[in-house]
């Protein structure tokens, strides 16, 4: 057996006449911790909308473990295991912190709607389940002190932490980090990536991340993908990242990699 | 020649959708609100008429433009008293409000005046000219006049004066056009001026054309002309003359080959299929979501 | 099991008010009129809580809710006035119809938001009430006479199953779901809720209320005309779920009670009744938008140290 669980072949996708991503092909073994970078609008958050289904790709296909990804809607993608987090945090900012976790944890139970309307014995086992489950994830996080808080309350910090719990109550096998320590400190961050490792452990996880923070992709991530321009200029180690000339000549004026 | 004498009658209806309509469009282009209290200007519109041409004796022109006249300061006030405050509110929050002002314009003139309607004096001999042995009468004809010389005036400020540029800036973007120094809220509030001025007459010419007028008249066209708004594009001005003059002629059709009683129906089929196949409407542009 | 508790304490409720007013009624102290006004409030009470599952848990914003009140009003009277069946068979009969009715104006408008759901929803209650003008079958634009056969059991009876069926979907992972669309389609989508799906089925069970609803109010008024069930009634019933609270099940129900007292006490004034109601839904929506209760429930007021939105 492969150890491969996601490819994208020429991947792009077009607004109007414009396109936006074009001929990206990456691949994600399993269990790899992988970062995407690239300068402002070069394409990032698009080609994880391409990934999880928002968008439909315009050319190219994405395989996951074997399976075309294409013409799937994204709960169809978050059932066959690929879950997400928001660049702009999306909560569910009127549900307390622990209905969020459940809610990504809905297909995990099977009752139906008439055995909740009814109250049949099968709901209550199925709500019961769910709670459980929900309320061990809030744990990992720290979170479960605050789990009858409305999501809309925490704060910023945990709300981020927050989306990582109910992405990960979706039970993913590949896991979508769209600037997880966007506006955190350096503390916070770096509990964060303790955490991050933490849970790839944990669960098994194949984690793609997108994150502005150089250092800390450098630190963590086994390999590097560059997108500049909606196209991919690089991909490697972060060592070989680091020394590649298109990558400085892209980010160059931008922020200076250490 | 029966059909061509329809399609005159459906023109003539859709004039007067054409004219609502473009309120509707400019409105919700420039805030994305939906005003339902704009039919209840038109309402309005054709009450002013009324009273300026039976009471007043004021000749057709005159209270045409009385009435266009009134109406705007009544849109701009709508605006300003219940509208303003909801540039940052829920879409549904706007609706609702919009919903509430319809409703008391309505009930209000009811209180005042009772339900009862109106019969429109008659302004211009009711004479009919024969084209292809079509019968056209007097009236169709000064609806036409009228709104082809709306239309005209209000492609020429959308396109020719420096309000209709600051328009225009703010349906695009309202906060790239603050930065560049245009005063929004005047600019919103010249929009609904000039939407209510033409709900106005859109009022006063359906007065003489169907010499009936009552507090609830506003209410179905309305409707109606947000369908042909939607039709031709909702935000777009050329999508909402072309819109209402669609529905005036399908309307019309409908009612000829003896379905009368569906008529009010096939706007809603329309509305309905347009939402659903082509929601941007015929001169519309798609617009994505941003995640 | 606090839920349980909610359950038992809201049947044991409904009970005593059930046993006091049917003891009023027996012992002569409320005459027809105020029966009348009881049946009236009870099927507000149903339109209020059936369209706060499509607007005030789903999100989605329908304006043509009494269009599947006159699904519910028509086919029920035509099974008993037309067809002889009993009543109870009859209002099932309407509702499911209505539900009916409710999947398939669902499945092609509820894929539009915001403003375009509502104008469609809005197009869609005016057709079906042109259909129902248009045909001979139920008297057209005169109406269609009903025998009187309501009584204050059924409305009562269907209001609780009303609010027991709606308040256990609500909290389930069913309810969730539709909830999650409410606050954010996007991430709900992302999280595995199959949107279209719920949005379907809250729309359906909504439209299956409105259409007893519909059948009770049909067998409460001796005539039931087109008319009745146009966009104004639509809007009483927003008004109901707007005023309440979106996202409130208890608050939704006791503005539609509130303002059913109002509208009777302002009976011989109905211009002034649409007065007062259009200045109170502007203010509410100028200086409180959420409605009285928000998403809050009234049970929650009982709850201390329990938060969380969507409890009963």
């Amino acid at each position: 057996m492969s150890n491969l669980l996601i490819k994208t072949e020429n991947m792009g996708i077009q607004f109007g006449g414009l396109k936006a991503v074009q001929n990206v092909n990456m691949y994600l073994n399993k269990g790899e911790l992988i970062g995407l970078i690239g300068p402002n609008g070069a394409g990032k958050t698009t080609t994880f909308n391409m990934l999880t289904g928002v968008y439909q790709p315009t050319e190219g296909g994405i395989t996951f473990e074997g399976k075309k990804l294409n013409g799937l809607k994204p709960y169809q993608v978050s059932k066959l295991g690929i879950s997400r987090t928001f660049q702009n945090i999306r909560l569910f900012k009127d549900l307390s912190v622990l209905d969020n976790v459940k809610v990504a944890n809905h297909n995990l139970a099977k009752h139906s709607l008439l055995s909740s309307i009814f109250r049949l014995p099968s709901h209550f086992s199925g709500e019961a389940k769910m709670e459980k489950e929900s309320i061990e994830f809030l744990k990992i996080f720290g979170l479960d002190v605050y789990k009858d808080e409305f999501a809309k309350n925490l704060p910023y910090g945990m709300q981020r932490r927050l989306e990582i719990a109910r992405a990960l109550a979706a039970n993913p096998q590949l896991l979508l980090l769209d600037e997880p320590a966007a506006g955190m400190n350096p503390q916070e961050t770096h509990d964060l990536m303790e955490l991050i490792a933490f849970i790839r452990k944990e669960f098994g996880l194949t984690i793609l991340l997108i994150e502005h923070d150089m250092h800390l992709v450098m630190g963590i991530c086994e390999r590097i993908y560059v997108l500049d321009h909606g196209q991919l200029i690089a991909d490697g180690t972060p060592e070989e990242i680091r020394n590649n000339p298109k990558v400085i000549e892209a980010y160059l004026g931008e922020e200076v990699i250490d | 020649m029966e059909w061509l004498q329809q399609l005159v009658n459906g023109i003539s209806l859709g004039s007067i959708y054409a004219l609502i309509a473009l309120g509707y469009t400019m409105v919700y282009g420039i805030i994305k609100l939906i005003n339902f209290a704009h039919g209840d200007v038109f309402m309005l519109g054709a009450f002013i008429g009324f009273y300026a041409i039976a009471r007043w004796d004021i000749g057709f022109i005159p209270a045409l433009i009385i009435s266009m006249l009134l109406c705007a300061i009544i849109g701009v006030i709508i605006e300003r008293v219940a509208y303003k405050r909801l540039r940052n509110a829920t879409r549904i929050a706007a609706l609702i409000t919009a919903i509430g002002v319809s409703l008391l314009i309505e009930y209000t003139v009811i209180f005042f005046r009772g339900a009862s309607p109106e019969a429109y004096p008659e302004v211009m001999a009711n004479k009919s000219i024969s084209i292809f042995g079509a019968s056209i009468s007097s009236q169709s004809i000064m609806i036409l006049a009228v709104t082809i010389v709306l239309m005209i005036l209000l492609q020429f400020i959308v396109h020719k004066t420096k309000i209709g540029k600051a328009m225009r800036a703010v349906s695009h973007d309202a906060d790239a056009a603050r930065l560049m120094g245009i005063n929004v809220d005047n600019t919103i509030s010249a929009t609904f001026a000039i939407g209510s001025a033409l709900a106005g007459a859109a009022g006063v010419i359906f007065g003489i054309y169907y010499t009936r007028i009552d507090p609830l008249m506003g209410v179905l066209p309305g409707l109606k002309a947000f369908v042909a708004a939607v039709l031709g594009g909702i935000g777009s001005i050329p999508g909402a003359m072309v819109g209402g003059l669609v529905l005036g002629v399908v309307e019309t059709i409908v009612s000829a080959i003896g379905y009368s009683l569906w008529r009010d129906a096939a706007a809603f089929v329309i509305l309905i299929l347009i939402l659903i196949l082509k929601p941007s409407g015929i001169f519309g542009k798609n617009a994505r979501e941003k995640v | 099991m606090k839920k349980s508790k909610a359950f038992w304490g809201f049947l044991v409720l409904a009970l005593v008010i059930y046993a006091v007013v049917q003891g009023m009624i027996s012992g002569g102290m409320l005459d027809l009129y105020y029966q009348n006004i009881l049946i009236q409030m009870c099927i507000n009470i149903m339109l209020a809580v059936s369209l706060h599952i499509v607007i005030g848990i789903t999100g989605q914003f329908s304006i043509g809710h009494a269009g599947f009140m006159a699904v519910g009003a028509y086919i029920s009277a035509i099974a008993t006035m037309k067809l002889g069946l009993p009543l109870i068979v009859a209002i099932l009969l309407g509702a499911v119809i209505s539900a009916l009715a409710g999947l398939l104006v669902g499945i092609p408008t509820l894929r539009l938001k915001g403003d375009y759901l509502a104008i469609a929803t809005l197009g869609f209650a005016e057709i079906i009430r042109i259909i129902f003008l248009n045909v001979e079958y139920v008297g057209g634009a005169a109406g269609m006479v009903v025998t009187n056969m309501t009584t204050w059991t059924y409305a009562f009876v269907g209001v609780v199953i009303t609010i027991l069926v709606i308040a256990n979907f609500t909290n389930s992972r069913h309810g969730r779901g539709c909830i999650s669309i409410r606050e954010d389609e996007i991430a709900a989508d992302a999280m595995g809720i199959n949107t279209t799906y719920y949005k379907v089925v809250a729309f359906t069970i909504g439209s299956f209320f409105a259409g007893i609803a519909g059948a009770i109010y049909a067998h409460n008024f001796f005539i039931i005309q087109p008319t009745t069930f146009n966009f104004l009634k639509s809007f009483d019933i927003l008004i109901y779920v707007v005023l309440g609270g979106l996202g409130s099940l208890s608050g939704s129900a006791i503005a539609a009670i509130f303002l059913t007292l109002v509208s009777a006490y302002l009976a011989n004034f109905p211009e002034t009744r649409m007065i007062i109601y259009s200045v109170v839904l502007i203010i509410v929506m100028l200086y409180r938008p959420t409605g009285l209760m928000g998403t809050k429930e009234i049970t929650s007021l009982f709850k201390f140290g329990k938060k969380g939105g969507s409890k009963v």
